[in-house]
């Protein structure tokens, strides 16, 4: 059997968990083996009306008002509790922050490895090899499992949720959950936004988007200069924000935004998968990098080896000239 | 209070990634290894929760890994300000999560940390799962991708970044084990006073052997390109002229 863990976002299924339901779905097909679906915790309700629409054989609640909000401690102790009970092989889930917070010590409780941030899976005649990204993106690795049972995060689009089979599940479950208030040491606070003032990029068409590659942020006037010339916004890497050079609000990426203008213009930007989750889906791609191995090359369309600090003033200039 | 800090030694950025003969590991002749960027917040933080703390304050430097790869990882944190350096030698090419955590939490149970800060995660391997693996082996409460810390007497108040723009504060009790997401602080740089100080400074180096692994690596490849790419190379005036065409002609953006 797999499980797929759902997981909920302010109401809905998380983006990951829809693409985690298509990956469940294909594993069960591929190791004929049976499906079930997991819904866990906060708003549990919700989460379940959502999966009824999905094709499982099982749909499986754990809920308890200790659980009401997440936290490491209780959702470790319940997926821990579920997965002794049902003995899954594979237990699938979307590479999220509420996964890298609590999966980890599900796997310790268990000793049952995590295999984290799958890209692709090859499913080998039944013994499925993971794949992922390593050494900063330079290189990937396909992983393999010795154990019984494994726990499995998956990156963003490593499956697709248009994927997913309609057609609800063959029987639903309510899980015992064995829980008590010593069990949570952690205490939670509701979930909140920081003012959503700044720039919306997802809006923007074209985008001049700069990293670590500027090397100082007294190089970052010029590449506003290009942003002015070519009427775009300008948006960074999680690096350059760190460092202070640019506002968080800024930031391309799975901590930042999600963006897919027509154009994106990335300067000095290696192209760590985090960053790359949020401008994969741009229409195009130029990438500006002296290292001819940056990974960022792998998904440009365009991808210009030089130094950006002697292109990017020239180009600037020759934009507005043309103008 | 005391307050341990993982540290790795990763390949710098800069650095020509190659995979060996092997084709299961890379050729770390090459490579010129550094601190993981993460690992240097967390460090910071550490550094700065001691400072605020006073009284009889502790910051111990952890790191796990080959001699040659890992002794300037030690060195720069003890140069920083930690006060010991704790080295947990493994020359085998160690990479799954599990067996590396438990080589921690056994070499790591008898010191009883208030709190172990490490980084969200190592830039090379990129599982992030370390610190709370530990974390649970050593019956400690847990917290991920901290971005700001409270000390409060026995437990520490954390707020955890989560996905596009959302926060949440999460109040741990002692012990507690808590990766920290870059860009929390501004990590210092080591002093002379500091570099000179960190020779006299304790380094304790425990030799270690990893159990089997629950899952390896088969082999390491440069990924294949997803796209079609098209490489404009030359002098910066060839390259201004081709990006000229492709932003006019091609793309029509300008």
């Amino acid at each position: 059997m797999v499980l797929v863990v759902l997981e909920n976002q302010r109401g809905n299924i998380h983006p990951f968990s829809l693409e985690a339901v298509a990956a469940g779905q294909k594993f069960a097909q591929e190791l004929n083996c049976e499906l079930s679906i997991l819904c866990i915790g906060e708003k549990v309700d919700e989460l379940r009306t959502q999966a009824q629409n999905f094709k499982s054989n099982k749909l499986i609640t754990a809920q308890n008002s200790l659980i009401d909000m997440y936290s490491a401690d209780g959702y470790s102790k319940v997926l821990s509790d579920v997965i002794s009970s049902m003995a899954p092989k594979y237990v699938l889930m979307g590479h999220s922050y509420m996964v890298r917070d609590f999966v980890p010590r599900v796997s310790a409780k268990l000793s049952i490895p995590f295999v984290s941030d799958i890209i692709s899976v090859d499913f080998n005649n039944g013994s499925p090899l993971f794949s992922k990204q390593v050494f900063n993106a330079k290189l990937a690795t396909n992983i393999e499992v010795s154990s019984n049972q494994a726990l499995l995060s998956f990156q963003s689009a490593a499956f697709s949720s248009d994927d997913i089979q309609e057609g609800g599940p063959d029987s639903e479950e309510v899980f015992d959950v064995q829980l008590t208030e010593q069990d949570i040491r952690t205490q939670s606070e509701p979930e909140f936004q920081e003012s959503a003032s700044g720039v919306d990029l997802t809006a923007a068409e074209l985008i001049v988007s700069v990293g670590r590659g500027v090397e100082s942020e007294d190089n970052l006037p010029t590449m506003q200069s290009l942003a002015d010339a070519m009427g775009a916004e300008v948006a960074s890497s999680r690096p350059v924000v760190d460092m202070g050079w640019l506002p968080p609000y800024r930031q391309v990426g799975s901590s930042g935004q999600v963006v897919s203008p027509k154009l994106y213009f990335s300067l000095g930007i290696s192209g760590a998968i985090q960053h790359v989750v949020g401008m994969k889906g741009s229409k195009n791609i130029l990438a500006i990098n002296k290292d001819e191995d940056a990974p960022i090359f792998e998904i440009a369309d365009y991808a210009v080896i030089g130094d950006l600090l002697e292109i990017v003033p020239k180009l600037t200039e020759e934009i507005n000239n043309s103008k | 209070m005391k307050i341990a800090v993982l540290t790795k030694a990763i390949p710098s950025y800069e650095s020509s990634i190659r995979v060996d003969s092997s084709g299961k590991w890379i050729d770390e002749s090459v490579v010129n290894y550094v601190v993981n960027e993460s690992d240097s917040y967390a460090l910071e933080e550490a550094l700065q929760i001691k400072e605020s703390v006073g009284g009889e304050s502790e910051v111990v430097v952890v790191t796990l890994g080959s001699e040659a790869n890992t002794s300037k990882v030690i060195k720069d944190g003890l140069a920083k300000g930690a006060d010991r350096g704790i080295f947990i030698k493994n020359e085998s090419t160690t990479t799954d999560p599990l067996s590396i955590a438990k080589l921690f939490a056994e070499n790591l149970k008898s010191e009883n940390f208030d709190l172990i800060f490490s980084g969200l995660q190592s830039d090379d391997m990129g599982s992030g799962q370390t610190g709370v693996l530990i974390g649970e082996m050593l019956g400690m409460s847990t917290a991920t991708l901290a971005i700001e810390t409270q000390v409060e007497g026995d437990s520490i108040k954390v707020k955890r970044e989560l996905e596009s723009g959302w926060f949440q504060w999460v109040t741990l009790p002692f012990p507690s084990s808590i990766s920290i997401q870059s860009g929390i602080n501004e990590p210092r740089y080591p002093s002379l006073k500091g570099i000179m100080g960190a020779k006299r400074k304790e380094l304790n180096t425990l030799e270690s052997s990893p159990e089997s692994q629950n899952q390896s690596f088969l082999n390491l490849y440069v990924p294949k390109t997803e796209k079609v790419t098209e490489k404009i190379e030359g002098d910066t005036d060839t390259i201004v002229v081709k990006i000229m065409d492709i932003l006019k002609n091609k793309l029509k953006v300008i």
